[in-house]
């Protein structure tokens, strides 16, 4: 192991620069980040994933934010295990109606102000799930939702655009 | 007495069922099935319904054969398998949820996939409004003075799928673990019925997103094994690489998360890149980082270029150079293995009993791979090692997947050797007749089956995806028994089921 640690050493890093965030998205946030709560939570944010029923293909991609490459707690934003310690739903899935309860409830035990993300095509509109007996579709027909960033699943370059956009809008 | 096979082989043949023929057998051949895998003659490897029939898949072990068999149940009830077999308890459990069929016998009727919240009951079969404020649900007791319950989920603290676990624990030691998942049941069954191929294969593909690879496989070969298609032999090559690459972008990525279970981040964080340069070379390679719907019926939707050949080559020199180190490093460390040596121990006759496939099958002495039996092309001309152990604990499904990986990587190189030129993809006829097709597919979890019926159109009638987990899950309750419940995060890790795919 203590080659393993040296080498690493020597090695220059393997994280990459950030990516502008999108402009598009941006622009979809508009007014939904208040002046007030931006100076109050500064630009560090603490994330809450639920996953609502998606296939756990938006969840792989969503784990590979943490990996070297892409190192998202540089930004300030970081994974946390409870909803109440957290500022940001990150939601997957076309809500299905065995989660819907348990996300309105997560959603609740987050306190204000808070924000959700609906990440993948799932958690916009359904997606191919979209009409079944099973699923609610969109999260926001259960949620309020601030932003939602698009793809099947939306790749961890995606996910940070929109997660950037969140925290410079 | 007549033996498994010959049961397999009674009754009345169902037209048009490939490649494994189709029985529809009366009640007596039933029970006599049934019994002689509870035997042991066989493994169940799938049970499910049309709405009209209940079938089961069988692998009879004598002959190495796999049939299929049916019962008629008109009346909407059949003989239940797991009043003799248990491995079929939440299978029968969730015919009942979805098409109302009783199992006869069945030992627990608690709903399964059904939580009351549908607002419809039975969407299968006679289906009708309900109210949809969930349904109480009673776990199983455990009782005794010291004994106290944890209930997890079904939000979990972590970026992970949402079930139930509802421990009892006696202080830091599990008496009892039951799992009530569900959660993320989509209906895709229903969905499949009336849907075109081209829909129906994106649906496949979405059952479990880390085996989408392995689901796009197993659904394509069932349709083209009902039409008697023929697939072009550079798609089934290439075919072969997006399996093993997503085979190994899993087993890097869960060795990677078990250690970080154990609180040992470093090999975590080397597991996360060898796993990010993966999906970045499948992303050249294919155009997507998981590879999603690039498998179709009929072949691939897109070839390899020099490009994505490159990619590969020095992905394989990268991984290739790293791999012996990983091994060492996870065997070197023994603060890690102070950890998963004897932890969450899955017993040999369960693992059998359930036919229990992929690494956790194979950790604890059940040396199964789809790929060998009933075996796929190109696999019959490509060798490759299998991994195995008889431990069972978590230490074993480790270096099962070590195993995987190192016999893995070489096949990638094979496969980039030997990929023949040509065609990638051919014409899907319509049947223009009612046709059956069935596939056994070895996913990085274990084997995934599919059957499906499709019309005389070429649309879908019925099809049934099977995920491994289903014969998984029930055996991390056992495995965890007498573990810590500080140590169910490590346990559930290295057997890392699919709750996508088990909810359907």
């Amino acid at each position: 192991m203590r080659k393993f640690l040296f080498q690493g050493l020597l090695r220059g890093p393997l994280t990459e620069r950030a990516q502008a965030p999108d402009e598009t998205l941006l622009a979809e946030l508009g007014g939904s980040l208040a002046q007030a709560s931006r100076r109050r939570l500064g630009r560090s944010l603490s994330i809450r994933q639920v996953d609502a029923g998606s296939c756990n293909g938006c969840e792989l991609e969503i784990h590979a934010l943490n990996n070297a490459f892409y190192d998202l707690e540089r930004f300030g934003l970081r994974f946390v295990a409870s909803p109440r310690h957290a500022d940001v739903l990150l939601v997957t899935g076309p809500v299905t109606k065995n989660m819907r309860e348990a996300l309105e409830r997560t959603y609740a035990a987050t306190p204000d102000p808070k924000w959700v993300v609906a990440v993948g095509d799932c958690a916009f509109d359904g997606g191919v799930f979209a009409d079944s007996y099973a699923c609610a579709g969109a999260v926001s027909k259960v949620v309020p939702v601030d932003l939602h960033i698009r793809g099947c699943p939306p790749d961890p370059e995606a996910l940070l655009k929109g997660l950037l956009a969140l925290v410079s809008a | 007495m007549m033996s498994l096979r010959e049961t397999m082989r009674s009754g009345r043949e169902a037209r048009h069922s490939k490649p494994w023929p189709r029985r529809v057998i009366d009640q007596t051949g039933w029970l006599r099935a049934i019994r002689e895998i509870s035997k042991g003659q066989g493994d169940l490897l799938s049970l499910w319904s049309d709405g009209a029939e209940v079938h089961m898949a069988i692998l009879d072990h004598e002959s190495s054969e796999i049939g299929l068999v049916s019962i008629e149940c008109p009346d909407g009830r059949f003989p239940s398998v797991s009043h003799l077999h248990p491995p079929a308890m939440r299978l029968e459990r969730a015919l009942q949820d979805i098409y109302g069929i009783a199992a006869k016998g069945l030992p627990d009727r608690r709903p399964w996939l059904d939580h009351g919240r549908w607002g419809v009951r039975r969407p299968g079969g006679n289906s009708e409004a309900s109210e949809h404020f969930g349904d109480a649900y009673e776990f199983l007791p455990a009782e005794g003075a010291p004994l106290h319950q944890i209930p997890v989920g079904p939000v979990h603290a972590g970026i992970i799928e949402p079930g139930h676990f509802r421990f009892s624990a006696n202080g830091e030691l599990v008496v009892r673990l039951e799992e009530r998942l569900g959660y993320v049941h989509k209906g895709i069954e229903q969905l499949m019925v009336g849907a075109p191929l081209d829909r129906a294969a994106r649906l496949a593909g979405r059952v479990s997103g880390d085996s989408t690879v392995a689901y796009s496989l197993a659904f394509a070969q069932a349709v083209e094994s009902a039409l008697g298609v023929e697939v072009p032999q550079r798609a089934i090559w290439l075919r072969a690489l997006m399996a093993e690459l997503e085979r190994l972008a899993n087993h890097f990525g869960d060795i990677g998360a078990i250690c970080n279970d154990a609180s040992f981040s470093l090999m975590h964080a080397h597991c996360g890149i060898m796993r990010e340069r993966l999906l970045r070379a499948a992303n050249v390679c294919f155009g997507h980082r998981l590879m999603m719907d690039k498998i179709v019926p009929g072949g691939v939707a897109v070839d390899l270029t020099g490009e994505g050949y490159i990619a590969l080559l020095a992905l394989l020199r990268h991984a290739n150079k790293l791999v012996p180190n990983f091994v060492r490093l996870y065997g070197d460390t023994t603060s890690l293995q102070d950890r998963t040596v004897g932890a969450g121990i899955l017993r040999a006759e369960l693992a059998r009993q359930y036919a229990c496939g992929g690494f956790i099958g194979r950790a604890s002495g059940r040396a199964f791979d789809a790929r060998r039996l009933p075996g796929y092309a190109p696999y019959s001309d490509l060798p490759f090692e299998l991994g195995a152990s008889t431990e069972g604990d978590v230490d074993a499904r480790v270096w099962v997947r070590f195993d995987e990986i190192r016999a893995s990587l070489p096949l990638i190189e094979q496969i980039l050797d030997r990929l023949p030129d040509g065609e990638i993809r051919t014409e899907i006829p319509r049947p223009n007749e009612t046709r059956e097709g069935a596939a056994l597919v070895e996913g990085f979890r274990g084997d995934i089956f599919v059957w499906v019926r499709l019309d005389a159109t070429g649309a879908i009638d019925r099809c049934y995806l099977r995920d491994p987990s289903w014969f998984q899950w029930p055996l991390l309750e056992a495995a965890i028994e007498g573990n810590i419940v500080a140590d169910f995060p490590l346990c559930n890790k290295s057997f890392n089921c699919s709750y996508s795919g088990q909810d359907l």
